[in-house]
């Protein structure tokens, strides 16, 4: 105590500026990134109220939406299958090993089932749609920005936020749980392929025997979970998008920001999400 | 008028004088739009210091200045891009700095504003661009619709270029579209940021006459911002020097090409 109470009168001479500036730094570096984070926070609540308040006015951007739910959707089909079915025959391969050496290979079937439709399918699905989708709209809409398309749209007395945010949000709700379904259907059977090959097994047996103790609240929670996940690509994206600025290295800011952002808001929002799944669905 | 420079001050005023025997100004209630002490910063950095500004229908007012003055940013807050820090702006009677977002909007549907790089947006095709405001705004049949966008754009010279997209035409080309897009509306004022920037004499010319064409055959009130003498001399009929954020002068191309005060001189030097 004494020592300690000493100490600050031998650095008072020359030591002291140096120490000062030390503090200063260390408070920096621990100020700044916490008050950049709340700032965000702050500005993305301003967005989401925009974007609230304009989705409450007519027109509703049918159109837009329409063309949103082609882009988003339909375009993202390819990967989500493919990714799904990756997952489905990786998931048979490893499990069989397991399952076997304890000699339950007749739950591998519901195993697979289970894990995809559960965990594997939604979070895979809102991993890949935040790639895709979360750095095409950061893109798009951080290009609109800088290149004063957006001001364009609002000069010409049209909301952005109704038009070019709401619609993509939307979009995304919409689509991923039904891009789940898809991931979840091309996991299953990737995975029946995977086992058949090691161990014949007939489609028909395998689906009997994966879905045989699931209900339909089984999959109900965890695919309509994905519409949070939706929410939060759409939501994220189009607001780092809108807030784009300088110039062609902004956009790319954008873009990769929207997707690291998406993709760490979907891991975290998954825990939660499981964790509340569990409480109302046990 | 606030002025930074005491000597551009007095030039100014008695400028200022002479111009408002010539050329008397708009009066503010038949005005077309009137701004009135309009201040604007970014952080510490004041743009505009007290600007006034009075345009009636028919006027092309062109504001000068050097870059970096808010010649740009002017514009932005007169369609409600952008908030000022105070003062007023009525477009044809209406505060647009105090108005709600819907009623911003209702006023903005009676200006065209032409951006710098023409901002097009580039996912549509010419046709598609110019329809944009009459789809939203206008209850037209697709075929009258159509009628209008053919109209508009064989006004510019682009009635050829309709399925083209943005990216397939030249910058000039690009201008003469965002013109055409501006005015899909047929709004009483146009806003014009640097319509000839970038371009060559030949097509700065045809865009010149473009805006006089407009706006003789639809008598619209025109704020255009440039840096560009030539084209000042040709479309003005007020031209209004910004400086520091401050408008040092006002008064027709000759009158602030035949000043000889120091800055004005040395601003229009190119030209003489």
């Amino acid at each position: 105590m004494s020592d300690n109470t000493r100490a600050p009168s031998r650095v008072t001479g020359d030591d002291a500026p140096q120490l000062m500036s030390l503090s200063r730094s260390a408070f920096t570096s621990i100020f700044l990134p916490v008050n950049g984070f709340l700032e965000w926070f702050g500005e993305l609540g301003i967005f989401v109220g925009q974007v609230i308040r304009a989705a409450m006015r007519r027109p509703f951007e049918g159109r837009e939406l329409i063309r949103q739910l082609d882009d988003i959707g339909s375009k993202s089909l390819p990967l989500v299958a493919l990714a799904g079915s990756a997952v489905g025959a990786v998931l048979a391969l490893e499990s069989r090993y397991s399952l076997v050496r304890f000699g339950a290979r007749s739950m591998l079937p519901a195993a697979i089932v289970f894990s995809i439709v559960h965990e594997m399918g939604p979070v895979v699905t809102g991993l890949v749609v935040s790639g895709r989708v979360g750095a095409g709209i950061g893109a798009e809409l951080g290009s609109m920005k800088v290149t004063e398309q957006i001001d364009a749209i609002e000069a010409s007395g049209v909301n952005p936020y109704k038009l070019l945010a709401f619609t993509r949000i939307l979009a995304c709700i919409l689509m991923l749980p039904l891009l789940t379904l898809a991931a979840d259907f091309c996991g299953v059977c990737a995975g029946w392929i995977a086992d058949t090959l090691a161990d014949p097994i007939s489609f028909h047996k395998f689906l009997h025997s994966g879905f045989g103790g699931t209900s339909f609240s089984d999959f109900l929670a965890p695919t309509f979970r994905t519409a949070v996940f939706g929410l939060i690509i759409g939501t994220i994206a189009c607001f780092q998008g809108m807030r784009s600025q300088g110039g062609t290295q902004g956009v790319g800011r954008s873009a990769t920001s929207s997707v690291v952002l998406a993709s760490l808001f979907v891991i975290l929002a998954d825990v939660i999400l499981v964790k509340l799944i569990l409480v109302f669905f046990p | 008028m606030m002025h930074a420079n005491p000597d551009l001050t007095m030039l100014t005023t008695e400028t200022g004088d002479k111009r408002a025997m010539e050329n008397p100004e708009p009066d503010n209630a038949s005005a077309a739009m009137v701004v009135q002490g309009l201040y604007k910063s970014y952080g510490a950095q004041r743009l505009l210091n007290g600007i006034d500004l009075t345009v009636s229908s028919g006027e092309t007012l062109v504001v000068l200045g050097r870059s970096g003055t808010g010649k740009s940013v002017l514009l932005k807050l007169i369609i409600g891009l952008q908030k000022p820090d105070s003062g007023s702006i009525r477009v044809h009677g209406e505060e647009i700095t105090s108005a709600n977002r819907e009623a911003v909007n209702n006023i903005r549907k009676t200006m065209g504003f032409l951006f710098q790089h023409a901002a097009l947006y580039d996912s549509l095709t010419v046709e598609e661009n110019v329809a944009f405001p009459l789809r939203r705004h206008t209850t037209m049949s697709a075929a009258q619709r159509g009628d209008r966008i053919q109209e508009l754009l064989a006004g510019v010279g682009m009635e050829r270029e309709l399925k083209k997209m943005p990216s397939d035409i030249s910058g000039g080309m690009q201008k003469r579209v965002g013109l055409a897009r501006a005015m899909a509306l047929e709004p009483g004022i146009l806003l014009l940021d640097e319509p000839t920037a970038g371009l060559d004499p030949i097509t700065s010319r045809e865009i010149d006459e473009l805006i006089l064409k407009l706006q003789e055959e639809r008598d619209v009130a025109s704020i255009v911002v440039t840096h560009d003498l030539h084209s000042a001399k040709r479309i003005a009929d007020r031209i209004v020097l910004l400086h520091e954020g401050n408008a040092v002068m006002e008064g027709t191309f000759d009158e602030l090409a035949g000043s000889d005060d120091k800055f004005v001189a040395e601003f229009f030097k190119q030209d003489s």
